[in-house]
């Protein structure tokens, strides 16, 4: 029986992964220093729940993965509550510690642009081989100086609507201005079926629907200057407009809606339109058996989608947008800088954009182009969300302070304020206040 | 004899070292220092630290990833200035105050019920404290979808009921936004204030109350006379400690409405909470945290009073 010695054990478990490079246990302890392993860099990566749960299952089981074995950079993603990115971040920032890529929603990342990375290398490659930035992606990240988050995508917000109800009701297409749509409303809430919008603070839809509304009659927070002029009659017009429709046509609980509630209250038939990413479509596509109109067809067979109504200024939008932005603090600027470039090369991000069915589209122009497209007319509205969004701060810049703005729901506070009771004119002076605190 | 002397040598100076060492932890104020400098340590790190850190925040211009300047007391004068901080202190009086009666109330009658002898006593005892027990956050959002504006099992109710026509705006509507977060904080709360005050009703001798019985004292004037009076330490104690819980209440507001709707339903610390961490805004916020102080450091200091009255007594 061979003998096993000492010496002899301690060189034989160290034989494994470990031997070829340093001779066993025993020559660590005769150098006295751990083995140099070549460690896969690890990016922590922080987005919201995606409200197309399959694309965050997609870049979890394959998308991730892939990357790892292309780039040999490993993404631990994070998906969290979107209105907890802002809160994360600021902790992150303050104590130096914490994810090495965020994802933020519309203006946000100007709010953290002294520790920001400048991710100007990238975003320019980018651009340029994918038909270029639209200008909501780059007012949205870059400050003049730099590039202070890379584009992602943008949610198309649109207004999901029963095609059947409207028909009731008399109206074969959606309204095109605001006093169809008041009418449309009207009829529809003494059916019943009123139309539901969130008016509560919440990232996506109630801002989306408040900002539009303020443009179309012409009202703006600042001039071009960055001088606040939002107390102006076309604002109080709009207010006006939004407290006789939120009474006549509206369900009065969107007071208290966050961006998920309309989602719930369409698909279970209490709202006749409401304004949303695709989502809820989507959603009734998923689940043909789950989601039926009440003559017991697919509720999705139901559904169209159209833009916000006109008002006496035009016709305005504005899209939840997504950007991540690398704060300085993190130790993997370079793997996360890789896995950014890995991520937006077409043939990958094409997985994540084609998984998103239409409820995001991509920040650069080319994509209208997509394939995808072809596959279903109903989601054709959202192709060209990115050539027609406006952005927060408008006339002025989508800067800090505009971002500050949104942050606050100052101008989303100042319909629900009026809708709450009050006078027009007194919400509007309040929201001009709460401006001129950040225009200082 | 050179090991002998070199021993001797190594050992001299171990005996003047270790001899004043002991002498000084024998000295009482010495030892009861040494015995306090972890939580000493531990209170400086995450209450000493933390508050001057506040302090500082409060009286510069910073934000977040930038350090800012001193400015003095301009973010204490621009709060001032500011309609939704004073709704926010608006609400948190009235939250605490109306809160606190029913707790007060509630609790108490729920305490003599569970003072009383009855089969299954232990079983319902555990059962009051279960709100307590489950963590506020996950009990709130069960609140949340009861108040929902449109699947509100509460307005299903009382539509099967016939009592409802309409559904109610619980959240949607400012006024019942601020009745339903009380609910839940009276909710919350109730199971504190009942075991504590059951606690103190099972120190007070029940020959007290039988003596006055036999004297032909009636149930009430038992109460008002005897249990009240001998309740009064405790019930003190467990009141202050829930106006400072309440008073800096944050879970039940944050997960129930955010603030809103429009920010109707703001406490101290909601608010602060958006400014600073939210929005970033971080001396605005350490300014709105830190005007909640002089009002919890006076309710201390009475209850501190108070405490020190009975002691002395």
């Amino acid at each position: 029986m061979a003998q096993v010695t000492r010496r002899k054990l301690l060189k034989l478990s160290g034989a494994g992964a470990v031997a070829a490079k340093t001779g066993g246990i025993a020559a660590i302890l005769a150098t006295g220093r751990a083995p140099a392993y070549a460690q896969t860099p690890t990016v922590h990566w922080i987005r919201w729940n995606d409200f197309v749960p399959a694309s965050d299952q997609l870049l979890r089981r394959e998308l991730l993965p892939e990357c790892e074995k292309a780039i040999g950079v490993k993404v631990n993603l994070e998906t969290v509550n979107g209105n907890d990115l802002q809160p994360r971040i600021t902790s992150a920032i303050q104590s130096g510690a914490g994810p090495d890529l965020f994802m933020l929603f519309n203006n946000h990342p100007h709010l953290y642009a002294a520790s920001a990375v400048d991710l100007s290398d990238i975003a320019e490659d980018i651009g340029k081989t994918q038909g270029g930035w639209y200008k909501v992606s780059s007012g949205n990240c870059n400050d003049g100086k730099k590039w202070l988050s890379m584009p992602f995508c943008i949610i198309g917000a649109m207004n999901a609507y029963r095609k059947s109800w409207f028909e009731e009701v008399g109206y074969s297409k959606y309204p095109e201005t605001w006093d169809e749509f008041r009418d449309a409303g009207k009829k529809l809430k003494a059916k019943g079926h009123p139309i539901g919008q969130a008016l509560g603070h919440s990232f996506g839809d109630p801002p989306t629907f408040a900002y539009p509304l303020m443009w179309s009659y012409g009202g703006n927070e600042v001039d071009e200057s960055g001088k606040v002029i939002i107390n102006s009659k076309e604002t109080i017009e709009s207010v006006k407009y939004m407290v006789a429709l939120w009474k006549e046509a509206c369900d009065e609980g969107g007071l208290a809606w966050d961006d998920s509630s309309n989602n719930r209250a369409f698909l279970s038939g209490t709202i006749s339109s409401t304004l949303n990413g695709a989502s809820i479509y989507i959603e009734a596509m998923r689940k043909p058996d789950q989601y039926k109109t009440e003559k017991g067809a697919a509720l999705h067979t139901d559904i169209l989608h159209a833009p916000l109504p006109k008002g006496p200024a035009g016709q305005f939008g504005m899209h939840t947008f997504e950007s991540h932005l690398m704060p300085s603090y993190s130790k993997n600027q370079k793997a996360a800088k890789d896995f950014l470039r890995w991520m937006h090369t077409p043939a990958n991000y094409e997985k994540w954009f084609n998984s998103q069915k239409g409820f995001a589209t991509a920040p650069t122009a080319d994509w209208e182009k997509s394939k995808m497209w072809e596959e279903n007319p109903v989601m054709l509205p959202f192709k060209v969300a990115g050539r027609l969004g406006e952005l927060p701060g408008r006339k002025g810049l989508p800067n800090a302070r505009a971002g500050e703005v949104l942050s606050k729901y100052v101008i989303v506070d100042m319909y629900a304020k009026a809708v709450q009771g009050g006078t027009a004119e007194e919400a509007v002076a309040w929201a001009e206040g709460e401006l001129k605190k950040v225009y200082v | 004899m050179t090991v002998s002397t070199a021993g001797t040598i190594r050992a001299a100076p171990q005996a003047p070292r270790s001899v004043p060492r002991r002498r000084l932890l024998e000295d009482e104020r010495w030892l009861a220092f040494v015995l306090l400098v972890p939580t000493m340590v531990l209170l400086c790190l995450f209450i000493a630290y933390p508050f001057a850190r506040g302090i500082i925040l409060s009286v510069t211009d910073s934000r977040v990833g930038v350090p800012g300047t001193f400015v003095g007391a301009a973010n204490f004068e621009r709060i001032w200035n500011d309609g939704i901080f004073r709704q926010a202190v608006y609400n948190t009086f009235v939250y605490t105050g109306v809160t606190t009666v029913f707790k007060l109330g509630i609790g108490l009658w729920l305490a003599l019920l569970l003072n009383r002898h009855f089969k299954g006593k232990a079983i319902v005892r555990a059962f009051i404290l279960l709100p307590f027990i489950i963590p506020t956050v996950l009990s709130t959002f069960a609140w949340k979808w009861m108040f929902d504006p449109t699947f509100s099992v509460i307005n299903w109710g009382l539509f099967q009921l016939g009592l409802i026509k309409r559904s109610i705006n619980w959240l949607g509507d400012p006024d019942l936004a601020m009745f339903s977060i009380m609910v839940v904080n009276v909710w919350r709360g109730v199971p504190f204030f009942a075991i504590s005050l059951l606690a103190g009703l099972q120190t007070i001798s029940p020959e007290l109350n039988e003596a006055a019985a036999i004297d032909g004292a009636r149930p009430w004037q038992r109460f008002w006379h005897i249990t009240w009076p001998l309740l009064l330490p405790v019930t003190m104690v467990v009141v202050l400690f829930s106006i400072i819980q309440t008073f800096a209440d944050f879970q039940i507001v944050y997960v129930m409405t955010g603030g809103g709707p429009a920010n109707a339903t703001h406490l101290f610390a909601t608010y602060a909470y958006q400014i600073g961490v939210g929005t970033g805004l971080l001396s605005q916020g350490a300014a709105i945290s830190l005007a909640m102080f002089p009002i919890l450091f006076l309710v201390v200091i009475v209850q501190l009073l108070y405490i020190r009255r009975v002691e002395t007594r």
